[in-house]
């Protein structure tokens, strides 16, 4: 069996309110798998699941071929656990924060001492080391987190939304950590709600709303659902916007739009954009800009949640 | 797969290694948060000056006498503010998701509680015998054995572990630290006031006598005062053993009971 985590027809009830809805889920080991989904679809239930914070009402899940609920421990022995809810001491130092986990997963004091120096240079936060992790800035705080959440070299790394919140320089330092684990080996359970994050990261998407998978496959499969690409045309000289207009109208799959000295239409063709680009040499129509692209996954989104923008 | 599904759980001594462990932690945040020191230094003493002080003379005719009734009472009633502190920890733990990565990790799932609490007997030590030395340098002296003193400091930390348990149970029934200390302030002023900690019984009116003369602060501090200046002192300790193992009884299934419904 090759698959890191396993979940059949996960329920679970909180009162009145249903936040897993029977969540089937496998991740290769590995992969990443990123869960992505509105606020309040079950991300984070799901996630603190398979951690053993909470048990499921019905369905059952394996972590590592563990059972999460009779096997708690052992489970707890595999993952590391970063995000919204499992956090950091702030009274704490950074090197505090790593030697209490190391400590408590029962490495010496020397060899404890060793790997969190390592880990804060590795997350470049050698220089905050003895600051309390209450005085770090966001972006800080989060890399602590994750060296947290690695201490005990874990195989699997469940990330709950590691990058809400971060400005996008500290998202990037983020998904590159990630990327580096991934390829030390580490099977990583991803939760967002960038879909720019699942496009960036994740080998396999699970889109969940309600409580319920809405959606399984890799990005470009979930982008080839809404089954066309976009053309956008510009020319340099406004005045030519009918013509070009007309010239993509002959290829376009569906209505077109022209707005700010731009031509956008849907093609599904593959030579669409060739026969385009022929029809303007033709007619000697000089563009500023042209450009075919894939739905992004906010439209795919959009399309499969069923919600409007 | 199938031999280690044979539980390797925890084993005590591990489980008494994270416990220390995460003792340890709450203790080093002392370091980091000098707040806590007030609570547990100024606080108490600043309470001590000023009752000795202040009231003392009015109480008892001279602060020097004052000390010999008083000391007890204010040990007393610092003790029960502090048990507030335990469940300010905890339910700060719990919000601000410490908990939740604690309870992610391969250790005893009693560990991050009996962690806290362990740290928080240490301080309620610490304050404790800062007030008894605080007190003999304005003027208090013993007039009994040690072992009557080690027996009051056992009883003061006994009572002050089964008290924090109220503590604890609010601490999971709560969603912020400040209600933590809004609900023990509530609690913990008419408990301790209306008792015979800071002035005899004597001088209040009969209705609260009444009161006072059940109230656990009272049985406590009759207890400690016994301990401290000699005397007997076998009804107020028995009296107050069973105060303190009535709280424990009745609120550490309870805590536990909501610590689980909450996570």
């Amino acid at each position: 069996m090759n698959h890191a985590i396993v979940a059949e027809g996960l329920v679970k009830r909180f009162g009145d309110t249903t936040a897993l809805d029977g969540v089937d889920l496998e991740v290769r080991s590995g992969t990443v798998l990123g869960l992505l989904g509105p606020n309040g679809a079950g991300k984070t239930t799901a996630v603190r699941l398979l951690a053993t914070l909470i048990r499921p009402d019905e369905g059952h899940a394996t972590v590592g071929g563990y059972d999460v609920v009779r096997q708690a421990h052992q489970v707890r022995g595999l993952i590391g656990l970063t995000g919204q809810y499992a956090s950091v001491d702030e009274t704490l130092t950074g090197a505090e924060n790593l030697i209490l986990i190391g400590r408590l997963l029962g490495m010496s004091r020397r060899d404890v001492k060793a790997k969190a120096r390592e880990l804060l240079d590795r997350f470049r936060l050698g220089d905050a080391a003895d600051k309390a992790a209450g005085k770090y800035s966001g972006g800080m705080r989060r890399r602590l987190d994750l060296a947290a959440s690695l201490v005990g070299a874990p195989r699997l790394l469940y990330l709950d939304e590691p990058t809400t919140g971060l400005d996008p320089r500290s998202r990037n330092e983020v998904w590159d950590i990630v990327r580096g684990l991934v390829a030390d080996g580490v099977t990583v359970l991803l939760t967002t709600q960038y879909l720019d994050e699942a496009d960036q990261l994740a080998d396999e998407i699970v889109v969940i709303d309600h409580g319920r998978v809405i959606a399984t496959g890799t990005a470009d499969q979930l982008k080839a659902r809404t089954g066309a690409q976009t053309v956008t045309v510009r020319p340099i000289a406004e005045d030519e916007l009918e013509k070009v207009a007309a010239a993509v109208e002959s290829v376009a799959a569906g209505p077109i739009t022209r707005s700010s000295g731009l031509v956008t239409a849907p093609v599904t063709d593959p030579g669409a954009l060739a026969h385009l680009v022929r029809r303007l040499d033709e007619e000697n129509l000089l563009v500023a800009e042209l450009s075919l692209r894939s739905p992004s996954l906010d439209e795919v989104f959009l399309t499969l949640t069923g919600g409007t923008k | 797969m199938t031999t280690l599904a044979a539980e390797p759980r925890v084993t005590p001594i591990q489980g008494v290694r994270h416990t220390l462990t995460l003792a340890w932690r709450t203790l080093v945040q002392i370091k980091h948060n000098p707040f806590e020191l007030m609570d547990f230094s100024v606080q108490p003493v600043m309470f001590l000056l000023l009752f000795t002080y202040v009231f003392g003379g009015a109480i008892s005719g001279s602060p020097g006498d004052y000390l010999k009734f008083g000391l007890a009472g204010i040990i007393v009633q610092n003790l029960l503010f502090a048990t507030m502190n335990t469940g300010v920890g905890l339910n700060t733990d719990l919000t601000k998701g410490v908990f939740d990565r604690l309870r992610s990790l391969p250790i005893a799932r009693f560990a991050p509680l009996a962690g806290r609490i362990v740290a928080d007997v240490v301080k309620q030590a610490w304050a404790v015998a800062l007030l008894l030395i605080v007190g003999v340098i304005l003027g208090f002296r013993f007039g009994s054995g040690p072992l009557d003193v080690l027996a009051a400091f056992g009883l003061l930390l006994f009572f002050g572990f089964c008290a924090s348990w109220m503590s604890v149970l609010v601490a999971m029934l709560v969603s912020a630290p400040e209600k933590v200390q809004i609900f023990g302030f509530a609690l913990l002023f008419p408990l301790t006031f209306a008792s015979n900690a800071f002035a005899p019984t004597a001088t209040m009116p009969g209705w609260l006598q009444a009161w006072v003369k059940v109230n656990p602060v009272t049985v406590l501090a009759d207890a400690v005062r016994g301990l401290l200046n000699g005397g007997d002192v076998s009804g107020p300790v028995t009296q107050s053993l069973l105060w303190a193992c009535g709280f424990l009884v009745v609120f550490a299934p309870l805590s536990v009971w909501a610590f689980r419904r909450r996570v």
